[in-house]
């Protein structure tokens, strides 16, 4: 990381720090907030956290790994989750998945070179008079059909125009 | 498509404001008479918690509402978050009144984040209305209010003890109960933890009054109840039927009549074929938090069984060991199954360890976990032995 990024995420950390309290009660707050905004949880942003909470670095690293929403690895910009459960995959998310795997050239568990999409399997989210049912951050699609896919991420390509891209995938990447 | 709900013909803040009215002893009372039990799969008597922790002693009390909704198939907590939050805050606000709490937390989970925005503007108008906050609901010194705090996509966390593990900053993994959450719970403080429909239903009962609630379903599963329904049925969606429906009533609803099995009660319910439809949906007979799956005549009930310990394989919190070990031998026995290596010796072997997990496992996930691999096993055995590699039934 260059120093420059770390200085700045240290800012940004105290500040969320401050807002979110030092106490124990705020490890799952703090630790969501840091992974919406830069899409992972690094080494030095848990050591940083453990420090403010007063505990211990694995006690943070602990939790983390706990949480299939939190990561200590770098992801993508867009975290696809497809259900997997059984009402989804009656209503064919197989075929969901496959369509998602071709236009993306990557496999479940996989994020994209480019670093804008993740491909991930999830458990039931509550959909399941719809299925199949996906969450694209914090945005849910029913119904989706293999047709439907590419549609889905041109939306979200279009998100990520050349202007609004600089900005977020620069935070992304602190 | 969904049928009109009770919920819907229920003003906000109405059953609140009849509970501030007639105060702790009245409220407990009220839900007595009603018999109401907890909608969120166990079906503990809601009279019975709250008195708990109104008796229990702390220096503060907490009114945890559950919203994890993780089991499969279940999604009318959704609904009633999306279309009728303020009864689930009534709710709330009058277990706290019944507890003597002071705070309400929310607990959403992580998958549910879209709803966020507009569960904090229902929480601030309620603020406004004087529904929260100083002498809340107009009752002089009782200042209550309610924060949201999110789940990360860990289904174990519903599990009453490990939500509040997560609420407090820790991995969601279970605690021994005893001790239980309403003397015990956030921060060792005595705690209701009750189910988002659960606490839109206490509102319905202070607004209705308990002997309406009371007439409805049966002796010992009273009052109505939402089913989520999904699968192979021509209008899935949330229903509310009283309890004590038969299984044939709701598929006939929901236009499923020549379903083969379903699944009641989620991955940790049990699967009822169909020459068991006359069954009835209730505690006392199949008890659900609400989830129904219907299977159509052309599945495969080992996919189905396969489905259901993936799930579980990857939900246990892997602290102990019968529910970490146990199923993913489950898990393995399926497969084996599906390739025809399984023999019935070892299929026998299976359902006994199943057997042991249902009472050795340290929480209600690896004591349900085996109930679906079990009631397949029992009722649909010439489906899932005999089979050739890479048949299907
Ligand atoms: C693995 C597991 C998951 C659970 N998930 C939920 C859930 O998502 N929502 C819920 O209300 N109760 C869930 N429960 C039940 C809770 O532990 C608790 O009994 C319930 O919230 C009490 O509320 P009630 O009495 O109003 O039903 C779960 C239990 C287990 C063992
Ligand atoms: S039964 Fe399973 S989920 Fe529950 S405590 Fe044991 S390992 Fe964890
Ligand atoms: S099974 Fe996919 S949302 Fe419930």
């Amino acid at each position: 990381m260059l120093v420059s990024n770390r200085n700045r995420l240290d800012r940004e950390l105290d500040v969320l720090i401050d807002k979110c309290g030092r106490q124990r009660t705020a490890l799952m707050p703090i630790l969501q907030a840091v992974q919406r905004k830069y899409g992972f949880i690094r080494n030095f942003a848990m050591q940083k956290i453990a420090d403010a909470l007063s505990i211990h670095p694995v006690e943070v690293h602990g939790v983390v790994t706990f949480y299939s929403f939190l990561s200590e690895k770098p992801r993508g910009r867009f975290i696809i989750r497809l259900c997997r459960t059984i009402s989804c995959e009656m209503a064919g998310k197989d075929r969901v998945a496959a369509q998602l795997e071709t236009e993306l050239g990557i496999k479940f568990g996989e994020t994209t070179v480019d670093k804008r999409f993740t491909l991930e399997w999830a458990n039931c989210m509550g959909l399941c008079d719809q299925g199949p049912a996906m969450l694209v951050n914090d945005t849910h699609y029913t119904r989706v059909t293999p047709q439907r896919v590419l549609e889905i991420l041109e939306e979200c390509r279009s998100r990520l125009s050349p202007h609004a891209m600089q900005g977020a995938e620069e935070e992304h990447l602190v | 498509m969904s049928t009109e709900l009770t919920f819907s013909q229920v003003d906000p803040y109405a059953g609140l404001k009849a509970a501030a009215g007639i105060g702790r002893a009245d409220i407990l009372a009220t839900m007595k008479t009603a018999n109401i039990r907890g909608r969120g799969g166990a079906g503990f008597p809601v009279s019975v918690k709250w008195n708990l922790a109104a008796a229990a002693v702390g220096p503060e009390k907490f009114i945890v509402c559950n919203a994890d909704e993780g089991e499969p198939g279940t999604f009318k907590d959704r609904l009633v978050l999306s279309e009728h939050a303020d009864l689930v805050f009534d709710g709330m606000t009058i277990a706290a009144i019944a507890a003597g709490a002071q705070k309400g937390i929310l607990y959403l989970r992580g998958e549910y984040v879209y709803m966020l925005n507009d569960l904090e503007t229902v929480l601030a108008r309620r603020r406004e209305d004087g529904m929260l906050g100083q002498n809340s609901a107009g009752r002089i010194g009782f200042d209550f209010d309610v924060e949201i705090r999110l789940g990360s996509g860990a289904y174990v966390c519903g599990e009453e003890t490990a939500l509040i593990e997560s609420l407090e900053g820790h991995r969601g993994e279970p605690r021994n109960r005893p001790p239980f959450p309403v003397d015990t719970g956030y921060l060792g403080r005595p705690t209701v933890v009750n189910n988002v429909e659960t606490l839109a239903w206490a509102a319905c009962i202070l607004a209705r009054g308990a002997e309406w609630f009371n007439r409805i379903g049966t002796e010992q599963s009273a009052g109505p109840k939402l089913l989520s329904i999904s699968g192979d049925c021509e209008n899935p969606g949330v229903y509310e039927f009283p309890l004590g429906v038969s299984i044939t009533e709701v598929l006939k609803v929901v236009g499923a009549e020549d379903a083969k099995a379903v699944q009641i009660g989620g991955a940790s319910g049990q699967c009822v074929p169909a020459g068991n439809f006359e069954r009835k949906i209730a505690f006392e007979d199949v008890a659900t938090g609400g989830s129904i799956i219907v299977f159509g005549p052309g599945r495969d009930m080992l996919d189905v069984a396969r489905n259901f310990m993936e799930f579980f394989v990857d939900e246990s919190c892997g602290q102990c060991t019968p529910c970490r070990e146990g199923n993913e031998k489950l898990l393995e026995g399926i497969e084996m199954l599906a390739a025809g290596t399984c023999s019935m010796k070892y299929l026998r072997e299976l359902c006994s360890l199943g057997k042991t997990m249902q009472v050795a496992s340290k929480c209600g996930l690896g004591q349900s976990s085996p109930n679906a691999f079990l009631s397949i096993v029992e009722h649909f055995p010439d489906e899932i032995l005999g089979r050739a590699e890479g048949t299907v039934a």
